[in-house]
């Protein structure tokens, strides 16, 4: 009896694969169960092979599975292509067209079930209602109520005409009847424990949580030049920006867009980009306008594989060193990097604020991963998320630059009182106009660089610590695999490890070098080549991590579960 | 509003880095003159500027500033504009910034057509990095990195009024700052076009140009005939390709564009400028509502 499952569905793009995902993700949180999927796709836009893993829990898992319980090839190659990324094993369920289940010798007779989908949507109507029969053949595999899949397809073709909603329903009933036959022969049985409350939340995704906590953060101007893993986030914007009075805006390019931005900002909007590693690359020049104007700035970065154009549709936390170091001169910065779905959301909205507060560029800093992958989460609660306007009315003695305690000068924007709001990318004094004082250059450098991120290093997030303090190895993590660590942890069952995951990865929270110093033994997951977290935490605690203790993962993919037990299960003394 | 509010020599004391005799005095008392006749009060007006000699300009008046980066002003401008409609919007700097570092977005902001000003200071030579050609340098002019040796200066010179006409702006002229008077006026119909106006001022460079002087100018340009009909494209082609005797005064009028700031929508039912604006919770957590299962 299964407690939990995963399902895997591939094809070329272009096969539905995401329609299938969808009807499937919909139905299966609708009976009271979590879902997370996550996608790996080629850089195609027809062709290829992609493929989705839908894992169905009572817990909450958001990890990427490497075992697979039940695999749905769509077409030729299917099969063969999750064999060689070792997504299909002897424990595998594998279920489809006898054609696209053939020729694959590790596999035992006994490990497929055929499913005539073509047969069944020819005999209703089409190859188009394929992926119905699908849907309709793995639901049954969990005993899902016919009528939420009936209240489904009406919704989703009620405007098509009641002939297609109809036929649809025909197609999942008779897909939905090979299930059946495979659990009541016993191949397959699966009893995961369900809660009706999970029917009311909210499936997102990484990208429409960065979009939501972007309209919760006040965003009304973002101008970006389209890039994977990040443009649905400009999409997502686009899409409600008559909603929200949100100015948008598609770049001649990512210089254009930054400097679009900051003038947004100059003028009393809240502004954001959203790019990947090569368009940030043409925002640094941007970048570091933002950091001598003390403009406000918010960043998303949806990290894929580099250098250059690297693997465009695939995932990596290979660009921390680079947007921790981007931009000529010296100035603060802060880099959020979401660990969830809630992470994105929350702190995209906290961003914004953040930025106002201390007019300096903040990052949130995601990857394909976070990006494309989904699951169910409670409604989003929107008390404490407030809007934080830092703007002041200015009077005519206003002085934009005005030297303070606190490092932070009064923010005015044009036309809004007596007084003029002058900024300068050269040296300037306390009004805005260029100088080339050398005492006043020093004072401005303690005022921007110094005061400033003494203060925001205070509002720092700290880590979050999963297992106990006192445990002998600390492993630190950070971003978007929160969820394969904890998930990893708990079925390690190593109860002298404890995880050490970061959120916020610059500037550090206090508590750090206290946490590090006590560990006994340390050891760092990144889904990068240069451990570029584990150097940033040298540089900033004097505290290394023996290069032996660091699972690095660079091929593009992100960590599996069973990776990361098979090393906390190596962790040795 | 008169030519004194926009003094900013009145209030602190700054030392221009303008060479003596340098065309900018004369666009920037120009400026001044013509900001002053349409009565805009500097706290409504910004000046976006780039990188250059000519980008100095919104340090020696009174007026909102945004001193960005080279080549970069027009990108900040088409923001500032768009969040905030009722501000009047000035992008100003060289030649080089603007036809050249800032090319691309010269090109697109054509395409965009936000309602600002564009007052580009052209001398024809580079003057903050010392003499060196400008993408409105003649061919064979001779710099100390356009040699003598090699024939000086080798590129075609860049046009940008025929640029611009052909990207169908919607207001193309060139004025020539020799002629104060038809240079504010051509800086008061620029202001007040709506739509992207695109003004290309000759100015000789004192220091570093000595082919393009004053008299240079005055000899090699001419003001346009009354019997030009601004609105033929075709004839406002025709007249910036010439190059025997430069002209003077408005090629091109396109009145019917939508600006930038329409097409973004944002402004259909409300007219209040996105800045005064604040996030509709409510509407927030319905669409949030609207995500969930139940």
């Amino acid at each position: 009896m299964k407690r939990e499952a995963s399902i895997v569905l591939a094809a070329p793009a272009g096969y539905g694969v995401q329609t299938v995902e969808e009807a499937l993700t919909t139905l299966l949180m609708a009976s009271g169960l979590n879902v997370f999927a996550t996608r790996e796709l080629m850089s195609r836009i027809r062709g290829g092979m992609n493929s989705t893993e839908i894992r169905v829990s009572s817990d909450r898992v958001a990890a990427y599975m490497r075992h697979t319980d039940i695999a749905v090839p769509l077409s030729k190659g299917a099969l063969q292509h999750l064999m060689t990324y070792s997504h299909v094993d002897k424990e595998t369920l594998v279920m489809g067209e006898k054609e696209n289940l053939v020729g694959l010798s590790s596999l035992s007779e006994n490990q497929f079930y055929d499913l005539p989908i073509s047969r069944i949507a020819a005999e209703i109507g089409g190859s188009i209602y394929s992926n119905s029969v699908a849907v309709g053949a793995i639901m049954a595999l969990f005993d899902i109520d016919e009528n939420l899949a009936i209240g489904y397809f009406q919704k989703r073709f009620g405007s098509k005409g009641d002939k297609v909603v109809q036929q649809n329903i025909d197609a999942y009933r008779r897909g939905s009847e090979f299930g059946q036959k495979l659990v009541s022969s016993g191949r397959i049985q699966i009893d995961i424990k369900r809660d009706p409350r999970i029917s009311g939340h909210m499936l997102l995704d990484g990208a429409e949580a960065v979009g939501l906590g972007a309209i919760a953060g006040g965003c009304n101007f973002i101008s970006s030049y389209p890039m994977s893993p990040s443009t649905p986030v400009l999409i997502f914007l686009s899409q409600h920006s008559q909603e929200f009075g949100i100015i948008v805006d598609q770049a001649e390019d990512e210089i254009s867009a930054m400097n679009k931005g900051i003038g947004a900002w100059y003028a009393g909007a809240r502004g954001m980009v959203t790019t990947s590693g090569g368009g940030f690359a043409l925002m640094t020049e941007g970048l570091s306008l933002a950091g001598m104007l003390e403009s406000p700035m918010v960043i998303h970065l949806g990290q894929r594989p580099g250098p250059a154009t690297g693997l465009p549709t695939r995932t990596e936390q290979g660009d921390l060193k680079h947007v921790l170091n981007a931009g000529h001169g010296e100035f603060p910065r802060v880099l959020f990097a979401p660990s969830t779905i809630q992470d994105a959301f929350y702190l995209t909205q906290r961003a914004f604020n953040l930025a106002d507060k201390y007019q300096v560029p903040v990052f949130v800093l995601t990857d394909q991963f976070l990006l494309e992958s989904s699951y169910d989460i409670p409604p989003l609660n929107l008390s404490g998320v407030e809007v934080e306007k830092q703007v002041i009315r200015t009077d005519s003695a206003y002085r934009r630059y005005a030297l303070t305690e606190s490092g932070i000068s009064p923010r005015g924007i044009p036309s809004y009182g007596d007084g003029l709001v002058v900024v300068d990318s050269d040296e300037h004094d306390e009004d805005g106009h260029i100088t080339e004082d050398l005492l006043l250059r020093k004072k401005m450098v303690d005022k921007r660089f110094y005061r400033k991120l003494e203060r925001i290093r205070k509002e720092a997030i700290p880590p979050e610590l999963l297992g106990s303090r006192s445990c002998r190895f600390l492993v630190i993590s950070w971003g978007s695999n929160y969820h394969v660590m904890k998930e990893a942890l708990t079925k390690s069952e190593r109860r002298d490890i404890a995880v050490l995951h970061f959120n916020q990865v610059y500037p550090l929270h206090e508590s750090v070098t206290s946490y590090l110093g006590k560990a006994k033994k340390l050891a760092i997951v990144e889904n990068n080549a240069g451990c570029q977290f584990g150097r940033l935490l040298q540089v900033e605690t004097n505290i290394s991590i023996p290069a032996e203790n660091c699972l690095l993962k660079y091929d593009g993919m992100p960590f599996s579960v069973e990776e990361v037990v098979e090393f906390l299960h190596n962790l040795n003394a | 509003m008169d030519v004194s509010d926009y003094e900013i020599m009145n209030t602190v004391s700054y030392d221009i880095a303008w060479c003596p005799g340098c065309g900018n005095y004369g666009i920037l008392n120009t400026l001044k003159r013509a900001l002053s006749e349409l009565s805009i009060r500097p706290q409504d007006l910004v000046i976006v500027s780039g990188i250059g000699q000519a980008a100095k300009i919104p340090h020696y008046l009174r007026t909102n500033a945004f001193n960005g980066l080279h080549g970069r002003a027009l990108p900040a401008a088409v923001a500032i504009k768009a969040v905030n409609p009722s501000l009047t919007v000035i992008a100003e700097s060289g030649d080089g910034c603007m036809y050249g570092e800032g090319g691309n977005h010269l090109t697109h902001t054509i395409l965009r057509n936000p309602d600002i000003a564009l007052f580009v200071h052209d001398n024809m030579v580079y003057g903050l990095t010392k003499g060196q050609a400008s993408p409105t340098s003649a061919r064979g002019f001779e710099t100390p990195l356009q040699t003598a040796d090699r024939g000086g200066y080798s590129n075609e010179p860049f046009n940008p009024l025929a640029l611009a006409i052909a990207m169908d702006a919607s207001f193309v002229a060139r004025a020539f700052i020799g002629d104060s008077e038809q240079t504010k006026e051509l800086m008061k119909a620029a202001i007040e076009h709506k739509g992207f106006a695109l003004l290309d001022i000759f100015q000789p460079c004192v220091t570093y140009n000595r082919i393009n002087t004053y008299e240079w100018f005055k000899k090699h340009t001419y003001y346009i005939d009354d019997s030009h009909d601004s609105r033929d494209r075709i004839a406002a082609f025709r007249l910036a390709l010439e190059t025997e005797k430069l002209p003077l005064g408005v090629f091109y009028i396109n009145p019917n564009k939508p600006t930038f700031e329409e097409g973004t929508g944002v402004y259909r039912a409300n007219k209040d400028p996105v800045c005064m604006r604040s996030l509709d919770k409510e509407r927030l957590a319905r669409l949030i509502e609207s995500k969930t299962g139940a």
